[in-house]
């Protein structure tokens, strides 16, 4: 009839190329990205010279501190996650693309884990010294930071998108997000404290595996919806 | 140019791509509008006209699905676009008072990032680019062009997008002369190309094509 044929690449296309942008993005403002690194290894190594030298001490509180501040560093990279979309009307070039909403919303969580989640699993190690933690423990720290920022990434955007057109939404995002996000502070910390013992950890690193999974089937879903809410 | 603004509801044919029944849009407790009906067969434009508050950018919004409306529905190919979102969305393309493009990137990687989500080929972006005046600004970041280009470049995507449906908010704000007559040319060849838009101005268009009018209050 026409000449216009809507052709629509292939999802896995889609969800490359908005990761993709958004790594893009963070590689050019470079400041966005570290802040919550500075954030979290400042947070952590500050701990060990407030409470003392006793190796003892800190090997017992060294799991809590590190993953409470895991916890805050991603909560505070989680609110410019649709801001500046929200701010430049590329919400709104999203929302309307004839790709899957949660399917890009899946994508953007990916990238912020990638920029954000990412690099705190990987200077952990060398945070985990300075609390004397036993070599042990080291890769289950390391294990567990990783599935638990993944959740957490992807329940953020829940709260980030539900809290994008608000003026101080910032609060309200960690309202939201907290009670979510208190399973896995309490299955991470406390399966990293287990290592450290030399107790058995399986259970708990499949308890977070489960709640990633979790999160990664049916946060996309939710932050579509929420987006949808909040960009009218 | 001739005015028509249809109430009855009833009076559709099966020409009708594009068409709003009964449509009212509540921004806060105002009512911008209430009762509202249009359609449009292919080929044809939709101006909406109003002074600033009058809803231009809602009614646009709403057509695109990105704002509820309080009654009513909009119907494409005969389908009430909230049934079937998906295709609409392939049909349709936005350029909004936003330009949508993220100031730390370059315009090419801004509209790469369009191609991931609806096809295109860089030898036709290449081409819409030349056509637009742009191919030389291409490697520099958004940011540092101006506003009129940055609407060229809106118009970039709009072209690259192949979509049917063109909703235009304020296209010829911030463009030069002949800026103003490209958008022209271009509508003119979407519509000549049994495209359909839908373009919210205050000034009338010089255009001599299938047009209908919608005057907000």
């Amino acid at each position: 009839m026409t000449g216009f044929e809507a052709k629509v690449p292939g999802l896995w296309h889609g969800l490359k190329s908005i990761i993709r942008r958004d790594l893009l993005l963070a590689w050019k403002r470079p400041g966005d990205v570290l802040n919550p690194l500075f954030f979290f290894a400042m947070v952590s190594t500050l701990f060990p010279l407030a409470v003392g030298p006793s190796a003892e001490q800190l090997a017992v509180s060294g799991p809590g501190v590190l993953w409470v501040a895991a916890l805050l560093a991603t909560l505070l990279s989680l609110n410019s996650l649709y801001l500046s979309d929200f701010e430049d009307g590329s919400l709104d070039q999203i929302i309307l693309s004839p790709q899957p909403l949660p399917l890009l919303a899946l994508g953007k969580s990916v990238s912020h884990w990638l920029v954000s989640g990412l690099p705190l699993v990987i200077v952990s190690p060398l945070i985990a010294m300075t609390f004397s933690m036993p070599a042990a423990s080291v890769g289950v720290l390391m294990l567990t930071l990783a599935l638990g920022t993944i959740s957490l990434s992807l329940l953020g955007s829940i709260g980030a998108a539900l809290t994008v057109g608000l003026n101080r939404g910032n609060a309200l995002l960690s309202l939201l997000i907290l009670p979510l996000a208190m399973p896995v502070l309490i299955f991470g910390a406390r399966t990293v404290s287990l290592a450290a013992a030399g107790d058995a950890v399986a259970a708990g690193i499949y308890f977070l595996a489960a709640y990633c999974m979790l999160a990664l089937s049916f946060a996309p879903l939710a932050t579509a919806a929420a987006l949808k809410i909040s960009n009218e | 140019m001739h005015l028509s603004l249809y109430t009855d509801a009833d009076a559709k044919t099966l020409t009708e791509l594009l068409s709003g029944t009964n449509l009212c849009v509540l921004r806060g407790e105002r009512c911008l509008f209430k009762g509202l009906n249009f359609a449009l067969s292919s080929g044809e434009l939709l101006l909406v006209q109003g002074p600033n508050g009058s809803g231009k950018t809602s009614l646009l919004r709403s057509i695109a699905g990105l704002f509820g409306l309080e009654t009513g529905y909009i119907s494409w190919r005969g389908v009430p676009t909230k049934n079937d979102r998906q295709s609409f969305s392939a049909d349709v393309v936005w350029m909004a008072h936003h330009v949508g493009f993220k100031a730390d990137l370059t315009l090419l990687e801004n509209l790469r990032f369009e191609t991931g989500l609806r096809s295109a080929t860089l030898e036709e972006i290449e081409s819409i680019l030349e056509r637009l005046s742009l191919s030389q600004l291409v490697e520099l970041p958004m940011r540092s062009l101006s506003a009129g280009q940055q609407k060229r470049g809106a118009l970039a995507r709009m072209l690259i997008s192949d979509a049917r449906l063109w909703l235009m908010d304020e296209p010829f704000a911030n463009l030069d002369v002949g800026g103003h007559d490209l958008v022209i040319e271009l509508i003119a060849e979407h519509l000549a190309e049994n495209g359909i838009c839908v373009m919210a101005a205050h000034q009338d268009l010089e255009l001599e094509v299938p047009m209908h009018s919608i005057q907000l209050q």
